[in-house]
Order: C-alpha cells, then structure tokens, then sequence
C-alpha cells in the first residue's frame, strides 16, 4: 500500500484555480443544462460519461445516483472533474457555446457531485465472484487502476507493480498542484484499491526486480500501464549546471517533497506544450520571480492549451517565441542564464541571429522518453514512440494489453481511464473465452 | 436494495412508474422504448372512436427563463385506428409481461363501453382507465370532464365498466370541480377499484400579444385547452390527499399532475398514491427522466429505511389536518445569518410590502438586516424569497403557552398567546 507523502510539500502554496462549488451554485449551474439528447459533451469525454444525466441527478437531489453514474464510466471522475482540460473537453463542446452563452461548467459539477461521493463514504461497486484468473498490472497509475477496478467487478484477481513508494502514478506526481494536489490522488487510489482484491507491490519494477517474463508464467493477463520515461534534453552544453532541471522532475519535487527554491530571481522554461505551460505557472505560483517561456514556434502554433497559456499570461508569464538555447551559462556550477538562436515562423533557425537572457533556474520540457524496451517482444507492435494496440489495449502478443501514456503517446489523464477501463472489458473477454 | 414492486388497485408493475395516457403512450413503438428505459408502466392514450385533431395543439407557460414550468393541450382521443392500437396493445403485453399496461377509454353508450371494453381485455389490458376528464373538445362532445364534473353519470358509466371488465378499473377523476371528494365516492359507488387525479385543469395557456389571440393558435383561433406540468402539482397533490385521508372513500389511487422528478413522486406516494403517473415531463425530456425517478425513489427509501413502497404510501396523510387543529401556540421566528446573507434587501421588501413590517435596516449601518423578533409573525416570507440557502432560517420559539388549537380555544377555552404583528 502506499508509502505516506511527506506532509510538507512545496505544493501546499497553492490554492485551487477552479475554487469548489457549494450547493447553490451546483444548483443554479446544474439547472441550466438543457439536459441535451446525444449530447455533444458526452461525444467530447474520452469515458463517455453520461454528463447530462449526472447533471440532472444533481438537479433533483439525488447526489448519489449523480457520482454513481459518473463512476459507472469513469472511476477517476474525482480526479478527472479536477484535472481534465474540459475547455477542450466537454466543455468545449457544450451548446451554449453555439448560441454564444457561457457553456456548462461540468468539471466544477463532476467534482461537487464526486466529492460528496468521497465526503460521505457512499459505495457503489462491489468485486464480481471470484474467477480464479490473476491478472498482473504494472504501474500504478490512472490507467492500471481503472483497469483493475474493472477487472475486480469481473471478479479476476489483481496484482499492481509500482517501482516508486506512492500509488496514483501521474496523478500524485505529475498533476499541477493549482489543479489537484498529490494527497488528493493518493485519496482516489485508495478509494479505488477500496473494492479489494487488488494487491499493490510498490518499490518493485518490473524489468529490474521482477521479469516480465515471469509475470507471464505467473499471471493469465498483464497489462501495461507505465506512462512514459525520464526528461528529455536538448544536448546543449551546460546541461550538467546546478538549476537546470527536466519539466518532470521539478513538479515531481515541488509535489512530493518540500523542495525549495532560494534565491531564484528568473526562471526560463523551455517548451511550448502544456507541460511547459504548466512550469511556467508553477514557477510563478511558488514566486520563484520572473518567468519567460522560451518556445521555437510562434504563439499560434504552440502544442499547450490556449486557456492554459492565457491564464499563465494573466498570472505574469512572459514569452520569448521563436527561440531556443544553444547554451546554458553558468558560474560557480549554478545557471545564470541562455544563449538563444532565433527561428524564423517555420521553425527554422536564422544564421547568425543569437541573444542572451538572464536566468538562475531552467525548466526543460521538451518532452519525454519512451519506456518501449519493456515491451520489446514477440508480437508486440509498436513505432517509435508508442506501443501500437487495438481499441481493446491488445498489443498483439497474447495476453498482454497497454493503455495511457504508452500506449496513446501521451495525451490526458482520462485517456488512460478510459483505455485501462476498455483493456479490461477486452481482458475478460480473453480470459472467459471458450 | 429496496423494492419497488407496485400494485395498485390490483395491476401490478415493477415500478410506480406510469406513463399517462397522452402522446408518450400513443403507440406500441413508444410504450416498448418507455418500457426499455425503465418505465414500469402505461396507460396507453385514450381509445375511442377515432378524432381529427387540429394543429397546433400545445402550449408552454415560461416564467423568468424557464421553459415549460406549465403546459396545456387542445390534443383529443387517439386519432389511429383502434384494430391498430388493440394489436399494438397485444404485441406489448406479450414482449412485456411483467408491465403495466392499462388502457384509457372514452366512448358514449353502453353499447360502445362493453365493446370496446371486450376488445382492450383481448388485447392484454392489465387494466381500464375510464377517461372522465379531458377538459376540452371531448367534453363538448358530452364526454370526458362532462361526465366526471356529474358524480351520477360518473356511478353509473363507472358501474357499466365494471359489468364488462374482467380486469382492475381506475376511473380518471377531473379537477374541474369544486370539490373532489364527491367524484372519488361516486367512482367508489359505482365499483371502481382505484382512480387516477388529476387530468387536466382547464386553461388559456396565454395570450398572442401581437394577434391579441390566445394560445395554442388555430388560424385565427384558439380555445380552452388542458393545464399540466409542473405548476399544477400542488392542485394535484392536494386533491389527491383530500380523497386518501376521507374516511369514506377506501379506493387506491394512482397519483397524477405535475410529477417531474423522485422528489415529486415520493410526495404523491406520501400523500396516498401507490402508483404515479407522468406526462409532461416526458414531452418536455423523454423517457429517459425515467432513470433518475427510479434511482431518487430508491436511494430516498434507502435513506429512510423504508424497504418496501406501502411503508411510504400514505405516510403523511395523518398530518393533513383542519385548519381548525392546528396549534396556534407554536411560534417560530426569521432568523438571519449574517456570516451568509449577501445584502440583497429582497428579505426586508418581501416583509414590509407583503407581510408584517419587522426586518428592517441595519442601526449598526452593516448590509445585514436585522429581524425584530418580537414582531415577527413566523410566516416563512423571507425564507421563501431569500436567494441563498440556509442564509435565513425559521427558528422554534419556547414560549410558555401549551399547544392550544382554534377549536380547543372556542369549546374548550384553551388559552392563547398573544398575537404578533397585528396591532
């Protein structure tokens, strides 16, 4: 079971961005769903969640029914209501948009609806009759623990492998802590675990400690949910200089651990995408000073979320576009500051245009590793840079199943859910067939 | 898991769930989908000689941005062929055995009610809901409300049903009377085993402004239609508690007007209902409001305990009392937290425009206004209008006096508290 987070953590700092609703405004918001048939909301929801149906559950009191039909698609709706990009998501997609009124805030209702789940101890799923069938999953995160949830409703029996001392995977540690903090994701994989039957190993990976091919002979499915590997580098020099840091780690350590920052007068992340984004309001949240994004393509074409960019503008982001290190500098073994090329809107660099900025901390998020080796076996396909799958998580070698992060490429939170859920359904299949 | 299972007035069904007779039970098409999403039965739309309809045929009441908080319909009898409706009937039953499906009828003679009495029977009708209520064209026509609005009409047709069926008979009361009782009994005297209340109340939905012609418009026309929705369901449940607490009438009631969400449900049930039917909210939303009905009604039961629906048909019909049995010695009083209210006054010109002058600005000059305890007649007004919840609530004052009635004060000369906020 999970090791206990430290109770200070530098993520304490943060408040909500999305404050919580109380009843009356659940009420109000939850009455102006136009309780749509073949919503479009649902349609955007990689899980499916029958989002007017819950809405109405709220509507009419009946908060029970409203986070059972939640759980029912999705066993991370608390997390999800938390953590989901819905402006790209359901909301994004709501009617309203299209008659120019403000859209339905969902993830504010999910969480209302959810966290009464959690706050009165309501439970809804119970473990299916025993099968005798093991299945072995390995990484705790978002998309093993909705697959063993599912699978436990099917009554097979479950053994999780984690290499790290926590459970939630990507949800403790890698969640922007204005969005979720990583008590809260230790919280909903224990509610999870709280169907029973599901075994955690942590402190074990597979690969290292355990073969997989063991888990082969000993287990009559395994599914792979492992997310992705380390930070990527650019290989420029100064890589090595004290406060220079890959994206991950530095959210991991302002999540996990009391990290401080002393001294740091101006941050510089680089990268465009949300992980990027999602340093640069960290950076500012924890007042490490100034902070610029330093991002090869122009603001139109950067992978991160629009809403997310606009409220790190409206935080106090800066941004340098078009640029990208070709040095760190240091002194005394401490950054202190780029050399930048410059790019034309193609992304390509213009000869003999450089600058220099100032900065006592770099956050580098331009991207990460694949964890592919794991899965380098007969029959498993793959590309480059994921593990290829059916609509079911089938890897194409028998018995064995991917989902989230290494199987989609990366992509969100409620992927992974929706593909550990789905891997389940297609694990069953393959266990009780004749 | 608590159970559901219905009987009412001796037709059984899964669940209390009924739609009404009216267009979401017009065909066997919609009652079978009905039926998949969970309704536990139907009273299918009225059969009787076949009608011509006009169009439009409904009309919305909207108040303050909410559409359809009432509803009303110039819509008559089924307009299919009845041959069709029987065999649809039968396809139904037989894919759908443990369902209620119950069939409203409307027809003249006596003649006319034993044939088609015969017919719904040998299509699988588990029941007959005679159609003594419809409030517009029928009527004219010297049937629906023109027969229920005369309870010896009613006996008499009603006791015609019951010479012909073989199946339970709910007779569907109108509220287009002055007083209900009188219409439940006469059901009652005439054999009935349960009624359905209530039909619709006769209405003008309201007013094209720029034709100056009421609504629903025909041409250059309108006329008086059916009220439904969720604005009547405290007619509703009020006649159907003035009949379950008579002592004289005896009969099951199937609880109707009005009933949108579990909530309402468990009022009618509350009130006397062991079945509830439902229109509106279907022609608003679809059947599918259907999912949260059933799963509001079990986690309610849950919650109280209640394992099985009689624990809570009926339960608070004794707390419907006289006007005249009420203590006048209980007092409550406006109370205002500060901590919650927002400043918006509403509160202060509800009570001093509409009721008894005794929440008042702030002396201290704060936004919070201030209820003068000693004059506060405990009417509810300011709770009712107050925008935020929990920010005002009614507080029990221990006052002294014994709980004294009006009826224990002028036989008895139980002594009174002094009055509040009359002088």
């Amino acid at each position: 079971m999970a090791t206990k987070l430290p109770e200070t953590r530098a993520e304490s700092v943060f408040k909500d961005f999305k404050p919580a609703y109380d009843t009356a405004h659940a009420l109000a918001e939850a009455n102006r769903c136009l309780y749509c048939l073949d919503a479009p909301c649902i349609g955007a929801c990689p899980t499916s969640i029958n989002i007017p149906e819950f809405i109405r559950k709220i509507a009419t009191g009946n908060l029970r029914g409203s986070a059972r039909t939640i759980f029912e698609s999705n066993i991370l709706g608390m997390s999800c209501a938390r953590v989901c990009p819905v402006e790209v998501l359901c909301v994004g997609e709501c009617v309203y948009n299209r008659m120019d009124q403000p859209p339905i805030q969902i993830g504010k209702l999910q969480r209302y609806a959810t966290d009464m789940a959690y706050d009165e101890g309501w439970e809804f799923f119970e473990a299916g009759p025993d099968t005798g069938k093991k299945v072995a999953l390995i990484g705790a995160g978002p998309a093993s623990l909705s697959c063993a949830h599912r699978l436990r409703r099917y009554g097979h029996a479950c053994t999780i492998f984690e290499k790290r001392d926590v459970v939630g995977g990507l949800n403790t540690f890698g969640v922007a802590p204005y969005k979720m903090k990583a008590d809260r994701a230790v919280t909903e994989a224990e509610w999870v675990l709280g169907i029973g039957g599901i075994e955690v190993k942590t402190g074990v990976e597979i690969g290292v400690d355990v073969s997989f091919s063991t888990l082969e002979h000993d287990y009559d499915a395994i599914f792979v949910g492992i997310g992705l590997g380390p930070d990527k580098h650019l290989g420029v020099p100064g890589e090595d200089l004290e406060g220079v840091y890959g994206a991950v780690d530095f959210i991991e350590a302002i999540k996990l651990e009391p990290a401080a920052f002393d001294g740091v007068k101006s941050v510089a992340v680089i990268g465009g995408g949300n992980t990027a984004v999602d340093c640069v309001r960290e950076a500012l949240g924890l007042g490490l000073g100034a902070v610029t994004m330093v991002y090869r393509g122009t603001e139109a074409v950067m992978p991160g979320y629009a809403h997310e960019w606009k409220a790190a503008k409206v935080d106090g982001a800066h941004a340098l576009w078009q640029r990208s290190p070709i040095a760190y500098e240091g002194e005394n073994g401490r950054v202190s500051g780029l050399r930048l090329q410059v790019f034309d809107e193609h992304k390509q660099p213009v000869a003999g245009q450089e600058e220099r900025i100032d900065a006592d901390l770099v956050l580098v998020a331009v991207g990460q590793s694949r964890l592919l080796d794991l899965l380098k076996l007969d029959g498993v396909n793959m590309d480059h840079r994921r593990i290829l799958t059916d609509a079911g998580g089938f890897t194409g070698r028998p018995g064995v199943y991917a989902g989230g992060d290494l199987a989609n490429g990366a992509k969100e939170v409620v992927n992974a859910v929706a593909e550990g859920r789905d891997a389940a359904v297609a694990i069953h299949a393959y266990l009780t067939e004749a | 898991m608590p159970d559901l299972s219905t009987n009412c007035a001796g037709i059984t069904s899964p669940n209390p769930f009924w739609l009404a007779s009216a267009p979401p039970a017009n065909s066997g098409a919609q009652v079978m989908r009905a039926f998949d999403h969970g309704w536990g039965g139907a009273v299918w739309k009225t059969l009787g000689q076949p009608i011509q309809n006009v169009s439009s045929r409904f009309g919305g009441l909207h108040y303050r941005g909410t559409r359809g908080i009432g509803f009303n319909n110039i819509e008559l009898i089924t307009d299919r062929p009845l041959e069709v409706n029987f065999k649809e009937i039968y396809e139904v039953k037989k894919r759908y055995p443990k369902h209620a499906v119950v069939v409203s009828l409307m027809v003249e003679t006596e003649e006319e009610w034993q044939d088609i009495i015969k017919r719904s029977i040998d299509a699988g009708a588990d029941g007959l809901e005679l159609n003594f209520g419809c409030p517009h064209g029928m009527c004219e026509r010297g049937m629906g409300s023109a027969v229920g609005q005369e309870p010896t009409v009613n006996e008499k047709i009603t006791s015609w049903a019951k010479k012909y069926s073989s199946v339970p008979v709910l007779v569907k009361l109108t509220p287009n009377v002055g007083d209900i009782v009188p219409h439940g009994i006469a059901a009652q005297n005439g054999g009935a085993d349960g009624v359905s209340l209530i039909n619709t109340i006769k209405s003008i939905i309201g007013v094209d402004l720029d034709r100056l012609v009421p609504e629903p418009r025909v041409g250059n026309a309108s006329t008086n239609g059916g009220y439904c929705g969720a604005a009547v369901k405290p007619i509703a449940l009020h006649m159907v508690a003035a009949l379950a607490r008579d002592h004289l009438f005896n009969l099951p009631i199937s609880g109707i007007g009005g009933i949108s969400n579990w909530r309402d449900a468990v009022e009618f049930m509350a009130l006397g209902a062991s079945s509830v039917q439902v229109c509106t909210e279907v022609m608003l939303r679809g059947y599918r409001v259907v999912e949260d009905m059933i799963e509001g009604l079990e986690n309610f039961m849950r919650d109280k305990g209640f394992e099985r629906l009689d624990q809570l048909i009926g339960k608070a019909v004794p707390t419907y009392s006289e006007w005249g049995d009420l203590d006048l010695n209980y007092e409550i009083v406006a109370r205002i937290d500060a901590d919650k209210c927002i400043g918006c006054h509403l509160c202060e010109v509800a009570c001093h425009d509409g009721a008894h002058q005794c929440i008042h600005n702030d002396p201290n000059g704060s936004f919070v206004p201030v209820v003068d305890e000693d004059e506060c007649v405990g009417c509810n007004l300011c709770q009712i209008v107050c925008p935020v919840p929990g920010c005002i609530t009614m507080a029990e004052i221990d006052n002294g006096y014994a709980p004294a009635t009006w009826n224990e004060h002028v036989w008895e000369g139980a002594k009174l508290r002094p009055k509040k906020g009359a002088h």
